[in-house]
């Protein structure tokens, strides 16, 4: 079974190569991270953090826009385009299963986005550090960015997937994706941002709101990088929900994400008929 | 050919909604046995061997696939497949594609390269399929096909938009498959294409099967007449109508036929007319016409 992942892997890995999707993920990654952390190098003295502290600030914010943004233009291909050239039908007749070809070309779009990820940021990182100094705390959160935008980025290319199944089309299924993106990344938080002002101050925004936060893998990864790094708090102004929640629910709520999303992919794969 | 079938249909019935695909097919192939699959496009062709493949569900009816049932991890590998214009991930090489099938069906991949040398790839085996011809995706198609020596070989309009070159080469190596022991069923929507190349001839019309047999006794069951076309001498070809019967044709020219047992007592009476003939010409049932005959085109 792992065998036949591989497999697939080194083939979708190899179509990512050719197709400068590698080059591309990890070029804009360092554009903007490098952007941010000198953009946003002001702070540093005011709230007396170091430059790495500030930087994984400003990344932390990029990250949540971009890396759904890049899991979702890589994975919502995955199984409608497969299906339109007539691939799928070929693939299937192999003694593969679903699973497997689905955890292949997963592992292989996880893998690049990783590469993108780490390389990015961490080249920001390195030069934050160099031109502003980094503490042992601020290593520790540039390291949790980077694990925490992997697992962030295996949510969405997982529900990348799941759009690709459902869609029937290469287009129908880009269409869900930028869907998909705005809902969670924009209009989740905005329409929150609606509830707090409205309530006021009242119930519902300090036992409630914490928790619709995680339920929404974007605001976990925001949550669990803020809640983790009191410097990445201060910086970002978002402690007051992560306080009212235990440490474990933001991480638990990422975590579950891309395993619950490769789940719905596996069974809105399962209904095509190639 | 062993007398063991290795696919077997029984009463095979789809629907999708309130269309009827396929209608009771029964049907056998042979270890060893190249069976030509006819019909229409839209006659369900497609819709059989994607049953057979096990990649859509049976509405009715049995399939057994070297025993197997479709889909089910012994009939998938048994079996090899290549659909109707395949199409390839066009950013791989030759080569990676032949490779990631032959680790999918669990062969080493050291079998690529004799393969890839057997359909006439091995050079271009290197470069992006992006960059292929038809043929060669074919080709291609077929070496996948190749690996791991299947019981059972589905091949779906495996020659169509080729040269005729390429078409020969095609067949050739299809003729080895099933030399290899493999029952090998090629759906076509032209006779004249698979022709001297099968076994057996099934013709699907409409979602049933209603022809099944070698081509001779297709031909000897449909009994499709001859045509003799009389070619008169200067204005003799009035008096030749008025004598045999037939149609006429134009100016000097008539047109008869007649059924196969009758062929003889006819060309004695033509000899009969002596100098109103110019010329005759004998034309037996094409391929074209038998087909037509079996898929119903020709009673609409």
């Amino acid at each position: 079974m792992i065998s036949r992942s591989l497999a697939v892997a080194a083939a979708e890995f190899a179509i990512a190569r050719r197709n400068r999707w590698v080059f591309m993920a990890t070029g804009i990654m360092i554009l903007f991270a490098l952007a941010l952390t000198f953009a946003g190098a002001a702070p540093t003295g005011s709230l007396g953090v170091d430059l790495l502290t500030v930087s994984v600030a400003s990344m932390t914010t990029l990250s949540v826009y971009l890396t759904p943004l890049l899991a979702l233009l890589m994975a919502f291909d995955a199984i409608a385009g497969e299906a339109e050239r007539g691939g799928l039908a070929l693939l299937l007749t192999y003694p593969v299963s679903r699973g497997e070809l689905l955890l292949g070309k997963f592992a292989a779009q996880l893998g690049v986005l990783a590469f993108a990820v780490t390389i990015g940021f961490g080249a920001a990182g390195a030069a934050a550090a160099l031109a502003g100094g980094a503490g042992a705390e601020s290593l520790m959160a540039l390291a949790r960015l980077i694990g925490t935008s992997i697992l962030l980025g295996a949510a969405f290319i997982a529900l990348g997937y799941a759009l690709s199944a459902l869609a029937g089309s290469s287009t129908g299924a880009a269409g869900l994706a930028a869907g998909l993106w705005l809902v969670f990344v924009v209009l989740y938080d905005l329409g929150l941002l609606g509830a707090v002002v409205f309530d006021d101050g009242g119930s519902f925004t300090r036992t409630v709101f914490p928790w619709l936060l995680t339920i929404n893998p974007a605001d976990a990864f925001r949550l669990w990088n803020v809640a983790a790094a009191e410097g990445v708090a201060l910086a970002t102004g978002m402690t007051g929900a992560a306080s009212a929640l235990p440490a474990w629910a933001a991480p638990t709520a990422l975590i579950l994400w891309p395993l619950a999303a490769l789940g719905v992919a596996r069974i809105t794969f399962g209904r095509i008929e190639p | 050919m062993t007398d063991n079938p290795a696919l077997t249909l029984n009463g095979v019935t789809k629907r999708y909604g309130k269309t009827e695909t396929l209608k009771g097919i029964d049907l056998t192939v042979k270890l060893g046995e190249r069976v030509a699959l006819l019909g229409h496009n839209g006659a369900g062709k497609t819709t059989l061997m994607k049953l057979v493949l096990g990649l859509t569900g049976l509405t009715a009816g049995s399939i057994a696939l070297d025993g197997a049932e479709p889909g089910s991890a012994a009939a998938r590998k048994a079996s090899a497949y290549l659909p109707e214009a395949v199409a390839f991930h066009k950013l791989l090489s030759g080569r990676e594609q032949l490779r990631l099938f032959a680790r999918l069906a669990g062969e080493s991949p050291s079998c690529v390269e004799p393969l890839l040398e057997r359909v006439g790839l091995g050079e271009a085996a290197g470069r992006r399929i992006g960059t292929w011809s038809k043929g060669m995706r074919q080709r291609l198609g077929l070496a996948q096909v190749l690996l791991g020596s299947p019981r059972v070989a589905l091949l779906d309009e495996p020659t169509s938009g080729l040269d005729p070159i390429s078409r020969h080469d095609l067949y050739a190596i299809i003729d080895e498959i099933a030399a290899r022991g493999a029952a090998v069923l090629i759906a076509s929507h032209t006779l004249t294409e698979v022709e001297a190349r099968t076994d057996r001839i099934a013709i699907l019309r409409q979602g049933q099967l209603v022809a099944d047999d070698t081509l001779d006794r297709l031909r000897a069951k449909a009994g499709l007449p001859i045509r003799l076309r009389l070619t008169a001498r200067q204005d003799g070809a009035a008096e030749i109508q008025t004598r045999l019967g037939g149609l006429r044709v134009n100016g000097t020219a008539v047109e008869l036929h007649c059924r196969p047992e009758e062929k003889m007592n006819q060309l004695a009476r033509i000899a009969g007319l002596g100098g109103l003939v110019a010329d005759v010409e004998m034309a037996p049932p094409s391929l074209e016409d038998l087909y037509r005959h079996y898929s119903g085109e020709d009673r609409r």
